[in-house]
């Protein structure tokens, strides 16, 4: 399951070594721009060229977003790191923090360059504290060689990077909660403008992006956008992490082109649990419209071609069900998910995503009406595009892509008391 | 009052962000603490909230905003299951209710020793190895199978430690 | 300026407002609940979502910035159906249980409802209850599954009180309001977060269950208790004052009252109201008739005019009477030919009359604070003196100002301070010498004469860190605002602080003023009540005994600077005549008790401390037998066959009084004293502070207030050091002792006091008997 862009050092016994990331180009980029002084358009134009696109889920330009900083700000500027990964499914960047850190700490510390930024944080998901861990002595390891701190390899550049543990809150996997856990405050997002490049972290320009995403920069740099951008699609370039778990054989991190076809990644998963048919998947992280499995079997694995299938590619995450799973029982799940962690702040969310699950788990338990189909549609159209993040469409489209796609399963529930399957 | 290993690990946190944002060093001082004692109580946050010069109310809404802070004793070894769509996929309300028939104990209790706690989680972002638990908030234990379970609860209980990593390898 | 389109009208608005306020402006209203147009956008109720074309989704109108060629719906089918949907999300955990809602019938969640609500409810589960919190005396928060986390409370708390004592913890659907452990609410703002809550979550503990709002009768007032005199509306029912609300006036109160302000009324209708005359005959008290107490009064007093003379008469009314009661006190004694009359109780040091140019006032506008960049404040115990004034000085100081602080006690005023010299009284004088010094120093600024023998003293003696960080600071500023709070008006050295003071405005272009400690400080100069050049002032009408005294509205052992010799004076007189609302210890050293009303029973003005003048009339009919005090001056002045009492109501008063330009006479400056700023005090040197709840002779007696976290019994703070040289700790029971008066006190420790110094309040019963507010004090364990 080696990449050639992030899973580069697996084949070591302990890939997380600064030693063993040496030996894989290491900090090459770095050295690079310092030495040569490469001027921040530069690096912007060549990350723009990779089309690299944010790996968090909403698939940003990457290029784009680091143009957006203010160039002549005076005073501190921040970029954050956001690994709090904990949108069910996917825990890629789990493994970049577990098994590549300097990745990460080198594309951070090459974005803190293009930005001007002195210092940076990154917001680690609370239960993977090993990983965290890690990450911490990853970052002493780099500071201790000079990659980070004053005088970054014998240059002026100054850049530190700090590791910031969340515990326990998926809504700080938004961007701007995310801040506001740094903060030291409840992770509740925040209404947008003002956009945290110009009003971030401490109220300062603030640059946000995933862990994969910093992590593709290193490659990028050294080897050239548009070398990474050959290895994917246009407008979906380079390699993506894709996390498959649910009902595969060989469930794992697995780093493919962009444009991988989905039979493949299942393959290479070891394909549907022995004895089961694929039934459906989740093909982005649990807040994706589900796809029924004859779907994704024609579907690769890219931004557009999945978003032509009627669903995201999010985060990566792939979500497997084969034929014994009841999707009314795994809606229910999901939406007590969503009911569980909305921050509590705006109406639609706070009261909307309780009557979401409320209805969806009295469907399970047999107590559905014929009503209740419609009125979740409703409600899910209520909730959508009203709330201050998305945490409330990522609420509503499991219950849309569930009803589009297996609304006779949800009817047979009502009827009958009982699953379909 | 905070103790002293307690105020130095927060020194430590200190460190990281500006002079002027102490209140930045708020959740792993909370999260000090309750390594320390197994649990957070009101005078501890207003320990924290003094430490740290910020309203002893905004300590609190940190404190119960974050669902991994214990704010009641779950026990010396606290044992949070996740129940999310992977991990229930690959059987995680088997495993729940296997641990419970272990430690005859339901969610949100302690066994009368004293030892183990139970709680239920979403999603931990690890869930290609599911099913999967965490024990006191600090080792991740992957791919959780009965013999597995049996193993990890022996060591604890005769006064074991997990090491980092040690069953989160496949 | 940009054009925009709100509901098809083209309006040019200000670039940089939001679609809500660009909604005001065009008279449009956009349902909302958790806007508030103080406090800032938290943009999460989502009640008012709007239409604007090009949008994806509907926004919050609370929270988009208007921009050139907007075109806004806020009413359009798009507009109302996410409005509605929103409306039915908020009802969903709502109770339905208006019928018995204290807010029911000025519900905001009722009244948007009536507008967005659906008939009838698709929710079909269970609603989610949330348990009643304890929130202190004040404020119910019995029934918070009404809430609905609009958070306008909390940021209350946090951003105009100063003070974060609740906040929302939990989350998602568990979100609860809530303070700390059960921990009460003790800001002296929060009353606010009662008007704020849009439903009935946070209700009125005292008048809950009093009373509809539908069956109120309301009436414009004007607050007695400080000399912000905020803008109040009453509210009455079967003639009984139910409850005080704030009525706007941004100049002044803006949108808020104080605590005082609001609970106050409960102390209205108290036990010991005085209702009918009293005559004490052979040591009795016996209730007569008005014409037979008056007469009494009127006999009694030519008597001693003519036996001992008229300058054995002497008359002391509170600040918070009103302009027309101290006009016709001083009018009656100067036509009985005396000049001893006084409203300034808690004062001692009285050097500068006769040398001041005009009425001590704020010496700008209240909305002036506002704006200042720096401030001195001088002795004063900001927050719990000037409770607004304070708020607004703490906008100031978020806005970026600098507040520095001359003070002897370091309490926590809820807003940054800049530097702060904390010393004990008797070196007040010498502090702002430094300051001077300090300011001389770097600015090269030429000293008016009267100051240069203490400054020059004090460059040689040393110019302390504190002092220069403070002129440092002041000399930053470009409208800067030096102010003499209420400790540094009561300070036996008041004139030459105030000439010291006066001084720093000078050096740094500063406006200098004073914080007007009573409702009418500025009225009562205006109104003459205050000695000629042949009369005596408050202490001294005390410390050298008259024969008589009238009373107006003054409780002595509470409202003066020495209740011992206060008491001593007034036991020993022939004759004292107490107007007063209540049958309070007067009961032992007065004659005659003229029962008066308090200020919701009589028309009045008063002359706040920026100069502004404000009427009001009476909200309730006078209790019992009381009347008017103006009306029962008016008629001892008939009595007495006095020239010029043929008043036919309070407004001819008032305007004899106010004739004129009144701004030209308010005037600060002081010339003619000689400074020297000697520090004089030997050995423990008494702090003295007048507790919030107990100023005045109403909030003395308002239930719910004095069981408040800021009336609880005072105790005797040292600092750490002096404690532990006492041989004491905290918690000891101690006696002090001043003069011939003692009280048996709890010690406690405060190491935010300086050194050499005892802070024992005043104004309270249990150190009634101790005497002056400042000077030496003993403290020895019980
Ligand atoms: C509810 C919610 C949860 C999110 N969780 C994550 C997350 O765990 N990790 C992440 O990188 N982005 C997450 N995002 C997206 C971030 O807000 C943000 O778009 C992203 O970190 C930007 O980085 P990128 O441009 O590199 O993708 C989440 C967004 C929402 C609304
Ligand atoms: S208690 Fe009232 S003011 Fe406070 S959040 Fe709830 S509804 Fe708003
Ligand atoms: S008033 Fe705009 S979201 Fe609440």
């Amino acid at each position: 399951m080696s990449g050639p862009v992030i899973f580069n050092t697996l084949q070591f016994d302990q890939p997380w070594t600064l030693e063993n990331y040496l030996k894989v180009g290491g900090y090459q980029a770095l050295r690079k721009i310092l030495a040569e002084k490469t001027p921040p358009e530069a690096i912007i134009a060549e990350v723009k060229t990779s089309a690299l696109r944010g790996r968090g889920g909403a698939g940003f330009p990457t290029g784009l977003k680091w143009s957006f900083m203010p160039r002549n700000y005076q005073g501190d500027k921040y970029i954050v790191c956001n690994t709090d990964e904990g949108e069910p499914g996917t825990c890629k960047d789990w493994y970049i923090l577990r098994f590549n850190p300097h990745a990460l700490i080198e594309g951070m510390a090459i974005a803190a360059y293009t930005m001007s930024v002195k210092t940076g944080y990154n917001y680690v998901h609370g239960e993977i504290f090993e990983a965290y861990e890690r990450m911490e002595a990853a970052c002493e390891e780099a500071r201790a060689a000079g990659y980070l701190g004053k005088g970054i390899l014998g240059s002026d550049f100054e850049f530190d990077l700090h590791n910031h543990l969340g515990y326990g809150a998926y809504v700080c996997g938004e961007e701007t909660a995310l801040l506001e856990s740094i903060e030291g405050k409840k992770g509740q997002p925040r209404f947008k403008p003002p956009f945290p490049a110009s009003f971030g972290l401490y109220g300062k320009p603030t640059t946000i992006n995933n862990t994969e995403t910093f992590a593709s920069i290193p490659y990028i740099i050294r080897e050239s956008g548009q070398k990474f951008l050959e290895l994917g699609k246009p407008n979906s370039g380079g390699t993506k992490l894709f996390s498959v778990s649910g009902h595969v054989n060989n469930p794992g991190n697995f780093e493919l082109p962009m444009g991988t076809p989905f039979a493949k990644l299942l393959e290479l998963a070891g394909g549907v649990r022995h004895g089961h048919k694929l039934k459906a998947v989740i093909p982005g992280g649990s807040s994706m419209p589900v796809l029924p499995g004859e779907i994704m079997m024609e579907t690769d694995m890219d931004y557009d071609s999945i978003q032509k299938a009627g669903s995201y590619l999010g985060s990566g995450a792939v979500i497997v069900m084969d034929d014994t799973v009841c999707m009314v029982k795994a809606l229910e799940r999901l939406s007590y998910f969503y009911f569980e962690e909305s921050c509590g702040q705006c109406t639609p969310c706070r009261e909307g995503t309780g009557w979401l699950y409320r209805i969806v788990h009295r469907i399970e338990q047999g107590e559905g009406r014929p009503e209740d189909l419609d009125l979740l549609l409703s409600l899910c159209d209520n909730i959508a595009g009203r709330t201050i993040c998305a945490l409330g469409d990522a609420a509503a489209w499991p219950v849309q892509g569930m009803l589009k796609h297996y609304r006779h399963e949800f009817e047979y529930h009502i009827e009958h008391k009982r699953c379909l399957v | 009052m905070l103790s002293e290993q307690v105020q130095a690990k927060i020194e430590h946190e200190l460190k990281k962000y500006p002079a002027d944002q102490k209140q930045s060093a708020v959740m792993a001082a909370l999260r000090f603490v309750q390594d320390e004692k197994g649990w957070i109580s009101s005078d501890d946050m207003a320990d924290v909230a003094i430490y740290l010069g910020m309203p002893k109310m905004a300590v609190y809404e940190v404190a119960t905003f974050y669902h991994m802070y214990k704010l009641q004793p779950m026990g010396q070894h606290t044992l949070t299951v996740c129940t999310n769509l992977s991990c229930q996929l690959m059987g995680s309300n088997e495993t729940l209710d296997y641990i419970k028939s272990k430690l005859g104990i339901g969610l949100n209790e302690v066994t009368a020793d004293g030892k183990f706690g139970l709680r239920e989680a979403e999603c931990m972002g690890a869930c290609i190895d599911a099913p999967l638990m965490t024990v006191n908030n600090r080792r991740l234990c992957a791919r959780l199978t009965p013999e597995k379970i049996d193993r990890i609860l022996t060591k604890l209980s005769a006064g074991g430690e997990l090491a980092s990593g040690e069953e989160n390898v496949r | 300026m940009i054009n925009i389109e709100i509901d098809g009208r083209k309006v040019e608005v200000e670039n940089g407002l939001t679609v809500m306020d660009a909604a005001h402006h065009v008279g449009l209203h956009i349902p909302h609940f958790c806007y508030h147009k103080k406090l800032s956008i938290a943009a999460s109720c989502r009640m008012c979502l709007v239409q604007v074309e090009k949008a994806p989704k509907p926004l919050p109108a609370c929270a988009t910035p208007v921009v050139e060629g907007m075109r806004i719906h806020t009413n359009s089918d798009y507009a109302v159906t996410a409005q509605k949907s929103v409306m039915e999300f908020l009802l969903i955990n709502h109770p339905l249980d208006c019928p018995i809602c204290d807010q029911g019938g000025e519900c905001e969640l009722q009244d948007v409802a009536m507008g967005y609500g659906g008939m009838t409810s698709r929710f079909n589960e269970a609603k989610h209850v949330v348990a009643g919190k304890p929130m202190g005396a004040l404020i119910s928060a019995e029934e918070m599954s009404r809430c609905i986390h609009c958070t306008r409370c909390v940021r209350f708390g946090q951003e105009i009180a100063g003070v974060m004592e609740i906040g929302m913890a939990f989350r998602g659907e568990h979100s609860a309001i809530m303070t700390f452990v059960q921990n009460t609410v003790d800001s002296e703002l929060s009353g606010n977060m009662i008007d704020l809550c849009p439903v009935g979550a946070l209700t009125s503990k005292p008048f809950r269950y009093k009373a509809r709002s539908w069956e109120l009768s309301r009436r414009r007032s004007v607050s007695p208790h400080d000399g912000l005199c905020s803008n109040l509306a009453i509210h009455t029912k079967a003639d009984r004052v139910v409850r005080v609300l704030p009525l706007e006036n941004e100049a002044i109160n803006e949108c808020w009252i104080s605590d005082r302000d609001r609970f106050s009324y409960e102390g209205l209708n108290a036990a010991d109201r005085l209702t009918r005359p009293m005559l004490k005959q052979g040591g009795e008290w016996v209730e007569v008739e008005w014409q037979t107490a008056l007469e009494y009064v009127a006999n009694a007093l030519r008597q001693v005019k003519t036996s001992a003379g008229a300058e054995q008469i002497g008359a002391l009314a509170t600040g918070g009477s009103t302009l027309e009661e101290q006009y016709l006190l001083q009018k009656l004694l100067r036509g009985l030919g005396s000049d001893n009359v006084d409203f300034r109780l808690r004062q001692s040091d009285f050097s500068a009359d006769g040398k001041q140019a005009g009425a001590p006032w704020l010496g700008m506008a209240v909305a002036d604070l506002d704006r200042a960049d720096r401030f001195l404040v001088v002795g004063s115990f900001l927050r719990k003196d000037h409770p607004l004034l304070a708020a607004r000085v703490r906008q100031a100081v978020k806005k970026g100002a600098q507040f520095n602080l001359l003070h002897a006690a370091a309490d926590d005023l809820l807003l940054k301070v800049a530097n702060r010299a904390i010393v004990a009284p008797s070196e007040f004088g010498n502090m702002l010498a430094q300051v001077l010094a300090a300011l001389t120093e770097s600015k090269q600024a030429a000293l008016s004469d009267d100051v240069k023998a203490v400054v020059a003293r004090a460059t040689l003696e040393g110019i302390g860190n504190d002092a220069r960080a403070i002129a440092a600071s002041l000399a930053g500023g470009e409208r800067v605002a030096v102010l003499l709070g209420n400790f540094a008006q009561q300070h036996p050295q008041a004139a030459q602080l105030q000439r010291l003071a006066q001084e720093v405005a000078a050096l740094t272009g500063a406006k200098f003023g004073f914080l007007g400690e009573a409702a009418n400080s500025v009225g009562a100069y205006l109104a003459n009540a205050v000695p000629g050049a042949n009369g005596l002032n408050a202490a001294a009408m005390l410390a050298q005994p008259r024969k008589a005294y009238i009373l107006l509205n003054v409780e002595a052992e509470l409202d003066c600077a020495n209740p011992q010799q206060a008491l001593a004076a007034l036991g020993a007189a022939d004759l004292v005549v107490a107007l007063s609302s209540y049958k309070h210890g007067a009961t032992e050293y007065a004659d005659v008790l003229l029962p008066i009303t308090p200020f919701t029973e009589t028309s009045g003005t008063y002359v706040n401390t920026e100069g502004r003048a404000q009427s009001f009339k009476g909200a309730v009919k006078p209790l019992g037998e009381s009347r008017p005090a103006w009306k029962v001056l008016r008629v001892l002045g008939n009595l007495l066959e006095q020239e010029g009492f043929g008043y036919e109501n309070s407004e001819s008063v008032r305007d004899e009084v106010l004739a004129g330009d009144l701004a030209e006479r308010l005037n600060n400056r002081l010339s003619g004293l000689t400074v020297s700023a000697a520090a004089t005090s030997a050995g423990l040197q008494r702090v003295a502070d007048v507790p919030i709840y107990s100023t005045d002779s109403i909030v003395r007696r308002a239930n719910s207030l004095q069981k408040t976290h800021d009336a609880a019994t005072p105790m005797v703070s040292l600092n750490g050091a002096e404690l532990a040289k006492l041989g004491l700790k905290s918690g000891d029971a101690v006696t002090v002792s001043q003069g011939q008066g003692r009280a048996t006190l709890i010690a406690q420790c405060d190491d935010g006091l300086p050194q050499g110094v005892a802070r024992v309040a005043a104004g309270h019963a249990a150190t009634a008997a101790l005497g002056a507010m400042f000077g030496t004090i003993t403290v020895e364990r019980a």
